[in-house]
C-alpha cells in the first residue's frame, strides 16, 4: 500500500472514533469501501480510464476532515444563486441548518440532510442507498462510501410536481489547512414526478479543499428531473464526483454539468436506461484557465430497446488547460429502435491549450441510430469578417462568437439566473482584451426590462 | 468626402473594375446601377475593405485618408459602412452585443467613451421601433433565422445606431415585398443630411422612386460609362442597359 493511500486511510481511522453508535449496514458498507480502496489505491494514469488525468495533487494531498461549518451569513449570501427555491446548504461537507432555505417545502417532498435522513430512518436509506454504485465504480467512489456520513436525500412522492428547484449548495471555505468532504446524495424521483434540481459548487477565493461526492438518482415511471451541477468553486479547489442515474420507463433525466472553476476537476455520469423509452440528455460547458483541468465522462448505458440519449458538450480552453470529454454510448444486445446522438466540440484559445476528447460506441444490436460527432474547432472567419464591417476588432470579434459558442449550450438551460451567471462568467473569463462582460450586462439589463 | 481614382480591382486573377472614377461628396445620394457582372457590388466591397479583392491601381481616398491603408475596421469605425446584400447569420452573437460593441469601437475611434447604458438602451429602442422591428430582435442571434426582409432591415438598423459618414447599401432592395421597401428606404431616407452621403447599388430603377438619388452612374465591364441625374435611372428602366453600351461604345 502505498503512503498515499494510508494518509486517507489514517484520517478515516481518526474519524472512524466518533461513529460507535451507528447501523450495523453503514459500518459494513464503510468497511467494504475502506478495503476496496485500499486494495485499489488512487488511479493512476496506467487506468485506461484515468488515462488523462493524473489525480496525484489529491493523493499527495492531506485533508483533514471540517470540524464546523462556520460562514459568515453575508459572504454566503453572496455566493447563493438569486433564485427562490428550497436550498440545503453545507460548509465543508458539513450541513448548515441556518443557511438553509427549507420554508415551505410542499406535501410529498422529503429534502434532508443525508444524517438527518439517517436518525430518522436509516433502513429506509439503507435499501436504495448504494443500489446503483458500489464500491467497485472507483476509488473515489469507495473513498466516499468509507467516509459518507453527510450529504442530501430528496424524495419525491409520486405524481409531486416541485415549482421551485431544490438547490444543494456546497461551499468550500479557505481555511487554515485544506480539507476534504465526501458528500453523498441521494434521489428517489416517485412516477411522474417533476423537479429541477441544482447543485452549486462555489467557495471563497483560494480555497484548495478536495471534494469527492456521489450521487445516486432513481426515476420511477415517467418521473422528470433536470439536474444543473454548477462548479465554480476557487481555481485552487479539487473536485471528484460521479453521478448515477437509473431511469424506468418513460422517464426523463436532463443534465447540465457547467463548470468554470477547480484546479483538478473530473466528473462521471452514467445513465442506465432501463424502461422503454426513457430519455437522457447530457449538456456540457466547460471553460479551463490557468492550468486548470476538467475532465469529463459521461455513459449512456441502452439496457432496453426504445430508449433515447442525446449529448452536447463543449469545451472552450485558455492558457494552459487541460480538457478531457470522453462521451460512450453503450446498446445492449436486444436493445433495439435505439437513438443515441453525441456531440462535441472544443475551442482552444492558446496554444498551449489541450484538449482529448474521445467518443465511443459499443453496439450490440442491429436496429439503432447513433452519431457522434467531434470537433474541435477554429471561429468562423465569415462571422469575423461581418463583425470587423462594423468596426468590432478582431479580437473582441473573437470573443463574441467564443461567447456564442458557450450560447448554443446555455440556450437549453431554463433557469435564467444559470444562464446568466455562466455567460457573465465566461464572459469575464475571457481573455481582458476581449471586454465583454458589459456587453452581456447590457443585454441582461434589456431582458429583465 | 470619397474619391476614388481609376481604379482597378482583380478577383482570383480576373480584373472586375477596370479603370473607375468617381467623386461623392457629403450631402449627396449616388446610386450605381448596371448590368449584373458590371462590377457594381465589386466597387462597394473594396471601398468596405472585403479581402478577396486586389487592387491592382488607382486609389480611393476618404477625407484624405488613403482608404486601402486601413484594415476593414478602422474603416467601419472612420464611418465607412457597407450594407450586405446577403447579409451573415452569426448564431449566438445578439444583435445588442454587436450593436453596442460596433457603436463602442467607433467611439474609441473618436476618443469617446463607452456609451452610457441608458443612452444606449434608448437608442436602439428607439431605431429598432423606427425600423419596425420588436425589441425581441435585440436578443436574437444576428440574423439567425429573420427572413429576407428582415435582415436588410436589420442592416439598416445598424446603420442608424452607427451613423456612417458613408453609407453604402448593397442591393439593399433584393428580396423586399412593397411592405419592407417602404419601411427600409424611410429607413435610409432618415439617414440624409448635409454631413452624410449614402452609395446604392441597385440593379432595379424600384428603389429609386423611394431613395430618389442626386446622381445615377451607370457602370458598364468595370468602367462609369454613363452618369446623370435621377431622370437616368427612369431612362433605364423604359429603355434596359443596352443603349447606354451602344452609346458609350459611339
Amino acid at each position: 500500500m502505498s503512503e498515499d493511500t494510508q494518509r486517507f486511510l489514517d484520517r478515516l481511522a481518526e474519524a472512524r472514533a466518533d461513529r460507535a453508535g451507528e447501523p450495523t449496514w453503514i459500518a459494513a458498507r464503510r468497511q467494504a469501501g475502506a478495503a476496496r480502496f485500499e486494495a485499489m489505491g488512487f488511479p493512476t494514469r496506467r487506468d485506461e480510464a484515468w488515462k488523462y488525468t493524473d489525480v496525484r495533487a489529491i493523493a499527495r494531498g492531506d485533508f483533514a476532515l471540517a470540524a464546523d461549518a462556520d460562514f459568515s451569513p453575508a459572504s454566503a449570501a453572496t455566493l447563493t444563486l438569486p433564485i427562490d427555491a428550497y436550498r440545503l446548504t453545507f460548509v465543508d461537507g458539513i450541513f448548515s441548518a441556518s443557511l438553509s432555505q427549507l420554508d415551505g417545502l410542499p406535501e410529498g417532498v422529503s429534502l434532508q440532510p443525508l444524517s438527518v435522513a439517517l436518525a430518522e430512518n436509516h433502513e429506509a436509506v439503507g435499501g436504495p442507498l448504494g443500489r446503483l454504485t458500489g464500491v467497485e465504480f472507483s476509488p473515489f467512489s469507495a473513498l466516499n462510501t468509507a467516509f459518507m456520513e453527510e450529504g442530501a436525500v430528496l424524495r419525491l412522492a409520486p405524481g409531486t410536481v416541485v415549482e421551485k428547484p431544490i438547490i444543494l449548495q456546497f461551499l468550500s471555505r479557505n481555511g487554515e489547512a485544506p480539507v476534504m468532504s465526501h458528500p453523498r446524495v441521494l434521489v428517489q424521483a416517485g412516477g411522474r414526478s417533476e423537479a429541477t434540481l441544482v447543485e452549486h459548487h462555489v467557495g471563497e477565493e483560494g480555497a484548495a479543499n478536495f471534494t469527492n461526492l456521489v450521487a445516486e438518482v432513481i426515476l420511477e415511471r415517467n418521473a422528470m428531473l433536470t439536474h444543473y451541477k454548477l462548479q465554480e468553486a476557487s481555481l485552487a479547489d479539487l473536485h471528484v464526483a460521479s453521478i448515477h442515474v437509473e431511469q424506468a420507463r418513460d422517464s426523463r433525466y436532463t443534465s447540465f454539468n457547467l463548470n468554470l472553476g477547480g484546479a483538478l476537476v473530473r466528473t462521471d455520469l452514467i445513465s442506465e436506461l432501463n424502461g422503454e423509452n426513457a430519455t437522457s440528455d447530457f449538456y456540457g460547458l466547460f471553460y479551463g484557465e490557468g492550468r486548470q483541468h476538467v475532465d469529463s465522462h459521461t455513459l449512456a448505458n441502452h439496457n432496453a430497446p426504445r430508449t433515447f440519449s442525446n449529448e452536447n458538450y463543449k469545451g472552450i480552453l485558455d492558457d494552459r488547460s487541460h480538457g478531457v470529454f470522453n462521451g460512450k454510448v453503450v446498446v445492449k444486445p436486444d436493445s433495439q429502435k435505439i437513438e443515441g446522438f453525441q456531440s462535441n466540440a472544443n475551442l482552444l484559445l492558446s496554444d498551449r491549450a489541450e484538449i482529448d476528447a474521445k467518443p465511443e460506441l459499443e453496439i450490440y444490436a442491429d436496429d439503432v441510430k447513433c452519431t457522434h460527432g467531434c470537433t474541435t474547432g477554429q471561429l468562423d472567419e465569415e462571422a469575423i469578417y461581418a463583425l470587423r464591417a462594423r468596426g468590432i476588432d478582431r479580437q473582441t470579434a473573437r470573443g463574441l462568437l467564443t461567447l456564442a459558442f458557450a450560447g448554443e449550450v446555455l440556450e437549453a438551460v431554463r433557469l435564467d439566473a444559470i444562464a446568466e451567471r455562466v455567460e457573465l462568467a465566461v464572459a469575464g473569463k475571457l481573455p481582458e482584451r476581449f471586454n465583454l462582460a458589459g456587453l452581456v450586462e447590457t443585454a441582461v439589463a434589456l431582458g429583465d426590462e | 468626402m470619397l474619391e476614388v481614382k481609376d481604379l482597378h480591382v482583380s478577383v482570383e486573377g480576373n480584373e472586375i473594375l477596370k479603370g473607375l472614377s468617381l467623386s461623392i461628396n457629403a450631402g449627396e445620394v449616388h446610386a450605381i446601377m448596371g448590368p449584373n457582372g458590371s462590377g457594381k457590388s465589386t466597387l462597394s466591397a473594396v471601398i468596405a475593405g472585403r479581402e478577396e479583392y486586389e487592387v491592382t491601381s488607382g486609389s480611393i481616398t476618404y477625407d484624405g485618408q488613403d482608404v486601402l491603408e486601413m484594415s476593414v475596421e478602422e474603416r467601419a469605425c472612420a464611418g465607412l459602412l457597407l450594407g450586405f446584400q446577403y447579409p451573415v447569420e452569426i448564431p449566438g452573437v445578439k444583435n445588442i452585443y454587436l450593436l453596442k460593441a460596433a457603436l463602442n469601437a467607433k467611439r474609441e475611434a473618436q476618443g469617446l467613451g463607452e456609451i452610457p447604458a441608458p443612452e444606449f438602451m434608448k437608442l436602439i429602442k428607439e431605431k429598432a421601433a423606427l425600423m419596425q422591428m420588436d425589441a425581441s430582435f435585440l436578443q436574437r442571434s444576428v440574423n439567425e433565422g429573420f427572413s429576407g426582409g428582415e435582415k436588410k432591415r436589420n442592416e439598416i438598423l445598424q446603420m442608424l445606431v452607427l451613423e456612417p459618414r458613408l453609407a453604402m447599401l448593397d442591393e439593399i432592395d433584393s428580396g423586399l415585398d412593397i411592405d419592407a421597401m417602404k419601411v427600409v428606404s424611410d429607413g435610409v431616407n432618415s439617414l440624409r443630411s448635409e454631413e452624410r452621403a449614402i452609395l446604392l447599388v441597385t440593379h432595379y430603377q424600384r428603389l429609386l422612386d423611394y431613395i430618389v438619388p442626386d446622381r445615377v452612374h451607370v457602370l458598364v465591364d468595370g468602367r462609369i460609362a454613363m452618369s446623370g441625374d435621377a431622370d437616368l435611372a427612369r431612362e433605364l428602366e423604359s429603355r434596359g442597359y443596352d443603349w447606354v453600351l451602344e452609346e458609350s461604345v459611339a
